[in-house]
Formats: structure tokens, C-alpha cells, sequence
């Protein structure tokens, strides 16, 4: 199997708050993984460290290594910008913007200088994020007028349109109903044959339907977050190895 | 402490099929006894009280399914969901052969016996000797006592291939024996059969225990029904 990032010795404090503890980790390529563990426990901080993110927060301090296809992504002299544009998010809470749908794919490529035919590109884009046949008509209405399940869909294709090979999924269907986040999950399978992605949830069963690996963490008695197993999601649901792991998904402490 | 209730389900679980082992251990302990004092009355009452325990074992499905459907066990949760269902079906067929033997027992009814009941007693001692040590390791999760039981099963089929013998031995020097002979083969069968569903109840706490259960595969691959 084929590590496309890894985390190694990687510390986060937020000022003096300690909010990650050494934390080694290896991400296969074209896999899904999960984080998974209580509130506070640091899973969106360290999938946050994988595209730069936390840089936007003034007291957040990084250390150690992210090694992304080689290369340290964490040093100060790789821009930030252009991890993006290989490693893609998608948030809790759907976050088009507010222009017609189909500005919303073109602008990141926009961005980043496209120069080929934006129209297959935002077809393709919003085809691999199964909206297509949704939205084809009505392209040059606001993204707004989208249910949340398909907002949510949107962003996705918004993050497939520069053809990232990771994408990072911070909750992304906490917000939305049951058929939709049925939608997102089947999304997130297909994707994954041909793409990296990172979630976080705090859905036991949706960690269990949707990741090959599944990572579990936890806070130490100074809060700071941890990885306590890591395991290919099959083990982690059937027989974890730690007891505080079988504790957690066994619903006997949050 | 999260979960009370789907721990007190699964308690109930745990107590409902430890209540239908003990009604099985003595549903075929009676079954013997009443052939071993051709007491047709007991017998007919082993045949009732079968129904008692397929009701019971109909209540634990129920309690399974409600409990998947409802809890969404994972893990160590789900294999002792799992593992109570296996087992309570175990259960309710090792009925089934005391029921059977009762049945023999009617179907013999004043006959003179064969010859005097020596090896089919000692194969039913063993026989919910085991079954009672399966349900024991089921219990205290021991997995030493569960192991134990598989040998003990290699006891019973030679017991088995012994009172085979003995009785095909009647059969070809008198045919005339050859019902009798046919209902106590058919006894040591129902005998056997059960000694092989103790195994496989130890082979479920084994399971239930370590999560593997590709040790002991092999064990029952040679059973027929």
C-alpha cells in the first residue's frame, strides 16, 4: 500500500494548550480514512494541519513533519495556496457561495488559471460529485436555492473541480438528513477510486459504512488529543485491539 | 455510565438463555430416565414440554433482532448478540433430540428391552456433562473449559461407534431384534448429535471470547445430521 501523506511527530498547541501529542501517521493512497474519538480530541485539528489550515489561527503552532508526496508540507516555505489546491476541503456546514452554481465550480478554477473549456470542466466536475442530472438546468441559479444535501454535494464538486488528489471532510454530512447523508456517503465511495479522502465524523456507523481505515483518538488527563489505535476499519468494528477503543465505539464513554 | 439500557437488554438476553440451557440440560436427562423405566408418562410430558422451549427459544430471536435493530451493537456487543442467537438454535435442536428419545421411548412402549441400558446411560452423563460445562465456559467466558469439551466429544462418537457395533451385533444374530436394536441405535444417534452441539456452543464462547473462530472449523466438518 501507497502512503500519500504522513504525519510524523506532529505537536499542535493553541497558545499554551497542548491540543495534539505526538501524533504518527501514515494516509494510503486511494483510501478512505476516518478520524473518529470523543469532543476536544483533536480530530479536526490534525486534519486541519494536512492543508495548512490551522496557519489561519493566529495562536496555533504546528511541529514536526507532513510529508505529502515527498516533500514537507509544513515549512514555511511551501505556499499554503498551492497545498490547497492539492489537498481540498469540505466542511460541516455546506458553504457555497453566493453566486449560480455554476460559478461556484469555476471559481477555483479560475483561480488557480485554467485555461481550458470551463463549461466540460464544471460538467465534469459536478458529474463525479452526482449532481449533474440535478442541476443541469438550472446552472446560472444561486447555489443557495440547493437543499442541503445538495449545497453540500456542490462543495464536493466545488473541491473536485482543481482535481485534488486528497480531499479532507471535516463532518461533512453532520448537518444534513438521512437520505442525504446516504448521498454524500455513496459520493464519498466512488470518489475514493480514484481519490484520497480524510473524514472526520462522529458517526460510529458512518465511520464503519464509509473508511477503509479508520483512526481513533482520545484526550490525555491535560486534554491534549492523541491517537490511541490505528487499524483498517473491518478490525476497528469487529475487534479493536485497545479497550478504550471498544469502550468508545461500544457507545460506553463519549 | 451511557448505555444502561442496552446493557440491562443484554443481561435479560444472557438470563433468558441461561434459563432455556437449564430447561434443555433436564428436558434430556428426563428423555433417558423415562427410557431407562419405560415411563410413558414423563415421556409424553418431555414431548410437551418441548413446545415450552421452542416458545423460548422464539422469545430470544425476538430479543436478538430488537436489540440489533434498536442498538446498533458493534463489537464485543455484537458478537454476544450474535453468539446468544447461535447458541439458543443449538439449543432448541438439542430439545428437539430429547424430545426424539421420548419419542422412542412411546414407540418402544411395553416391548421387552433389548438388554440391559449400560453404554446409552453412560453417553447421556457424558453428553449433558458436556453440555452443562459448554453453558458453564458460556458463563464465566472460559475458554479453557470450552477447549476441554472438544475432546470430550471424541469420547462420545467412540461411545457411539461402540453401542453401534453392539447393537448391529444383535441384529445380525437375531432379526428378530432388529426394531429394538434400530430404536436404541437411534437413541445413541440423538445422543451423539448432542454431544456435537455442546462442541459447538463451546465453539461460539471461543469465539465470543477472542473474536476468531477459524481454530476450530474443522472440529464439526465431519457431522451429519
Amino acid at each position: 500500500m501507497n502512503t500519500i501523506l504522513e504525519a510524523q511527530h506532529l505537536n499542535v498547541w493553541y497558545g499554551d494548550f497542548h491540543a495534539l501529542k505526538n501524533v504518527d501517521l501514515k494516509i494510503q493512497d486511494q483510501k478512505i480514512t476516518a478520524f473518529i474519538g470523543p469532543s476536544g480530541c483533536g480530530k479536526s485539528t490534525l486534519l486541519r494541519c494536512f492543508n495548512r489550515m490551522n496557519d489561519l489561527v493566529t495562536t496555533a503552532k504546528v511541529d514536526g513533519n507532513i510529508i505529502y508526496k515527498g516533500t514537507n508540507i509544513n515549512s514555511k516555505s511551501i505556499d499554503p495556496i498551492k497545498i490547497r489546491s492539492q489537498i481540498g476541503m469540505v466542511f460541516q456546514k455546506p458553504n457555497p457561495f453566493p453566486k449560480s452554481i455554476f460559478a461556484n465550480i469555476a471559481f477555483g478554477l479560475k483561480v488557480n488559471g485554467f485555461k481550458g473549456n470551463m463549461e466540460e470542466a464544471v460538467e465534469e466536475s459536478l458529474t463525479k460529485a452526482a449532481l449533474w442530472d440535478e442541476v443541469k438546468d438550472r446552472l446560472d441559479k444561486s447555489a443557495l436555492t440547493l437543499s442541503g444535501g445538495q449545497q453540500q454535494r456542490l462543495c464536493i464538486a466545488r473541491a473536485l473541480a482543481v482535481r485534488p488528489q486528497l480531499i479532507l471532510m471535516d463532518e461533512p454530512a453532520s448537518a444534513l438528513d438521512p437520505i442525504a447523508t446516504l448521498a454524500v456517503e455513496e459520493l464519498i465511495r466512488d470518489l475514493s477510486s480514484y481519490i484520497t479522502i480524510v473524514i472526520v465524523t462522529h458517526n460510529m456507523q458512518q465511520a464503519a459504512r464509509v473508511s477503509d481505515e479508520t483512526v481513533f483518538l482520545m484526550v490525555d488527563d491535560q486534554r491534549s488529543g492523541y491517537i490511541v489505535e490505528h487499524d483498517n476499519t473491518k478490525q476497528i468494528f469487529t475487534q479493536p485491539k485497545d479497550e478504550r477503543t471498544e469502550a468508545y465505539i461500544t457507545g460506553r464513554f463519549s | 455510565m451511557p448505555r444502561e439500557e442496552f446493557d440491562r437488554g443484554l443481561q435479560l438476553l444472557e438470563d433468558d438463555l441461561l434459563n432455556l440451557s437449564s430447561m434443555v440440560e433436564k428436558s434430556i436427562l428426563r428423555s433417558i430416565d423415562a427410557l431407562k423405566n419405560r415411563d410413558l408418562k414423563l415421556a409424553e410430558e418431555i414431548i410437551f414440554q418441548d413446545n415450552y422451549i421452542d416458545e423460548k427459544t422464539t422469545q430470544i430471536e425476538e430479543k436478538c433482532i430488537h436489540l440489533i435493530a434498536t442498538q446498533q451493537p458493534i463489537a464485543t456487543d455484537l458478537r454476544k448478540i450474535v453468539v446468544f442467537l447461535l447458541i439458543s438454535n443449538e439449543l432448541e435442536r438439542i430439545g428437539d433430540y430429547a424430545e426424539g428419545i421420548a419419542k422412542i421411548s412411546i414407540a418402544m412402549g411395553n416391548e421387552p428391552p433389548l438388554k440391559p441400558l449400560i453404554d446409552i446411560p453412560i453417553m447421556a452423563e457424558k453428553t449433558s456433562s458436556m453440555l452443562k460445562n459448554s453453558i458453564d465456559s458460556l458463563v464465566n467466558r472460559d475458554i479453557v473449559t470450552a477447549t476441554s469439551i472438544m475432546s470430550a466429544d471424541d469420547e462420545i462418537d467412540d461411545l457411539y461407534k461402540k453401542v453401534y457395533k453392539d447393537l448391529l451385533r444383535f441384529m445380525l444374530e437375531d432379526s428378530k431384534t432388529i426394531q429394538r436394536a434400530t430404536y436404541l441405535l437411534w437413541v445413541a444417534h440423538d445422543l451423539e448429535r448432542t454431544a456435537d452441539r455442546a462442541t459447538n456452543i463451546a465453539e461460539r464462547v471461543i469465539y465470543l471470547v477472542t473474536g476468531k473462530s477459524d481454530e476450530y472449523s474443522e472440529s464439526n466438518s465431519n457431522n451429519i445430521d
